[in-house]
């Protein structure tokens, strides 16, 4: 191991927020790994934000404790914590320009205005913003203010950097490109990343790890293949990426057990009824509903039972679209190999 | 003839046109008879034409000290009435935006209805009160007085403003290390910097044209408004008053002019002055 395991980033110590009835944060246990990029995925109102304000201080847990770096900060307010924020909506100072925006952290340190100067250089060198100094936000584009956001927070060197849906209000172009950077930036400064988000493929990515959050609790903790190719539960087999799942008879009569399993649209095959099952794999009939052409791809809705559809896709590798559109109605075997599926309970 | 403007949008109808200069001619009237009067040479009597044409009266009223001492009493009143309102007004404003207490909706209205009120009833509250309490009727009295209903301007504008300001602009000053003293100095506080300046503006104004709320808390003491109510009964004084009325008007014209395109400047939206 290249980091102390003792001294977490970031640990949750059965930390809970309760806001009247509603458990928004319930019981969380967590542990955020020193220099990873760590992602907290999830619908919204799931937790995940006020996990991340109460990193921050913005908020405090009704009970549990919060450690950043084996510190207890449970209850320090927001600017006694080694701990900077980009914001959702970015939050600059309109009456500010660039310059003084990115150098806020430090002027409130009282640092001498030479040294800001020159470390002010340094960070809109790093968010590739040089030249911009002089410029007020509101002539900004977003993605320019997204870099602004960051660099301000990035200048005080905290321990541990908290990234709320930074990049929400990006166009799609804008926020793939973003990604990349965000991951090369963490890269180069060696700082914690701690990003929230609702986006399972943005969470994916970019991060070492994710938790994903439901209903104030986390469902799974795992790299991003962990979370989609071993799904913990039926809520982050469907709400990570897209997944079938399966219980029941036909679970019993497929795996031998009923409990239910999520199985995903890709790793199905689909072959003609008279297919023999090679070893390993499992095999059932059906028709195919529906089909959804998708240039890259083809979405198959396949019936298995009354009322049981599975979804599968295939790539184009050969097939035209003509040839896909007339399968309809057709009578297939599917088959998976036996070790592609998670057991999800239920 | 009506001709055709530049502007896409039709030329308004004679009768509006009308109707809008007759307005505003019957607004100002008033104040352009005082203006005119000060110049007269005939002390008691409105003649028109005028009967000739003086400054003395300029001179006269340099003269007269009763006229200084209440004209000092009225700014300085003002302006303590004016300070206590910001303080007092960003404080409850920033107390009812930020934070959610029981009773909040009850404070904001009470803190609204000074100005709702007629003055005769704050002031005769105000009497009772400073009477009951033996309290003896000094320049602090009056500046209390008058910051009943300076408050409340503040109040508004400055309310409007944090209705409008980013509330994570604080939290992230407060992320960046800076503790609530600094986060006041160097992000509030330039965001409501206008709407503390028109807002002191009109509470300056209010305060030192003040009549009603002012007989009542004022004792012996003599602010300008009342000076010039009080002259009234001496028809030989009348060009006189005229000189102050007249002073009074070019002084006030300059910070409204002012506060007017620092609202504008900012498309201000605060209902006071609106």
């Amino acid at each position: 191991m290249m980091n102390n395991p003792s001294t977490p980033a970031i640990q949750f110590d059965k930390v809970s927020r309760y806001f009247g009835e509603v458990k928004a944060v319930d019981h969380v246990d967590l542990e955020i790994i020193d220099g990873e990029f760590f992602s907290m995925l999830g619908p919204s109102g799931s937790g995940k934000t006020t996990c991340l304000r109460m990193i921050a201080g913005f908020d405090r847990p009704t009970s549990g404790k919060i450690h950043l770096y084996g510190q207890d900060v449970s209850s320090l307010p927001p600017y006694e914590r080694d701990v900077n924020t980009v914001f959702q909506d970015y939050a600059l100072f309109p009456h500010m320009n660039v310059e003084a925006n990115i150098a806020y952290g430090l002027m409130v340190k009282n640092v001498a205005r030479q040294e800001r100067t020159k470390h002010v250089d340094e960070m809109l060198e790093l968010v590739r913003l040089s030249g911009f100094a002089g410029r007020k936000p509101s002539q900004l584009s977003g993605g320019q203010r997204q870099r602004v956001a960051l660099a301000r927070a990035l200048i005080n060197h905290p321990k541990v950097l908290l990234l709320d849906e930074p990049l929400g209000a990006l166009d799609l172009k804008l926020r793939q490109q973003m990604q990349i950077e965000l991951k090369a930036i963490q890269k180069r400064v060696g700082i914690t990343f701690i990003f929230v988000t609702h986006d399972q493929e943005e969470a994916i990515t970019m991060s070492d790890r994710i938790a994903v959050f439901n209903q104030g609790k986390i469902e799974q903790i795992g790299s991003p293949s962990d979370i989609y190719e071993r799904p913990a539960s039926s809520f982050v087999a469907g709400f990570v990426g897209t997944s079938n799942l399966v219980g029941g008879e036909i679970a019993k009569r497929t795996t031998g057990s009923e409990q239910t399993f999520s199985i995903r649209p890709e790793k199905i095959h689909i072959g003609s009824v008279s297919d023999n099952p090679a070893s390993g794999m499992i095999s059932l009939d059906g028709v195919i509903r529906d089909v959804v052409y998708l240039g890259l791809f083809t979405r198959y809705l396949i019936e298995i039972e009354d009322g049981v559809d599975l979804v599968v896709v295939e790539q184009n590798l050969k097939s035209t679209s003509m040839d896909v559109l007339s399968a309809k109605g057709q009578k297939v075997k599917l088959s998976w190999h036996q070790d592609h599926i998670s057991r999800v309970g239920g | 003839m009506p001709s055709k403007s530049s502007d896409t949008r039709p030329g308004a109808s004679w009768g509006l046109k009308l109707a809008a200069f007759g307005t505003l001619l019957f607004l100002h009237f008033p104040m352009w008879i005082i203006f005119l009067y000060t110049f007269t040479p005939d002390e008691t009597t409105y003649t028109f034409p005028l009967p000739g044409f003086t400054t003395k009266w300029f001179g006269v009223a340099l003269q007269r000290a009763d006229l200084w001492r209440s004209l000092t009493l009225s700014l300085q009143v003002a302006t303590v009435a004016t300070i206590a309102a910001l303080i007092l007004g960003t404080f409850a404003a920033a107390a009812v935006y930020r934070s959610n207490f029981f009773g909040r909706e009850s404070i904001s209205f009470l803190l609204l209805l000074p100005i709702a009120l007629p003055g005769i009833v704050t002031g005769i509250a105000l009497r009772t009160a400073i009477g009951g309490l033996d309290i003896p009727f000094s320049f602090w009295t009056i500046v209390i007085g008058h910051a009943t209903f300076c408050v409340v301007v503040v109040y508004n504008n400055v309310l409007a403003r944090f209705r409008r300001t980013n509330a994570t602009m604080i939290e992230a000053s407060m992320d960046l290390g800076a503790n609530s003293f600094q986060t006041f100095r160097y992000v509030v506080l330039p965001n409501i910097a206008t709407a503390l300046l028109a807002g002191g503006m009109l509470a300056f104004a209010l305060s030192f044209d003040e009549v009603i709320v002012t007989t009542f808390t004022a004792g012996q003491q003599t602010t300008l408004p009342i000076w010039i109510f009080s002259q009234l009964s001496r028809p030989r004084d009348r060009p006189v008053t005229n000189v102050v009325a007249t002073i009074v008007i070019l002084i006030t014209f300059l910070p409204i002019f002012i506060a007017q395109k620092i609202s504008a400047g900012s498309s201000e939206t605060e209902g006071e002055t609106k």
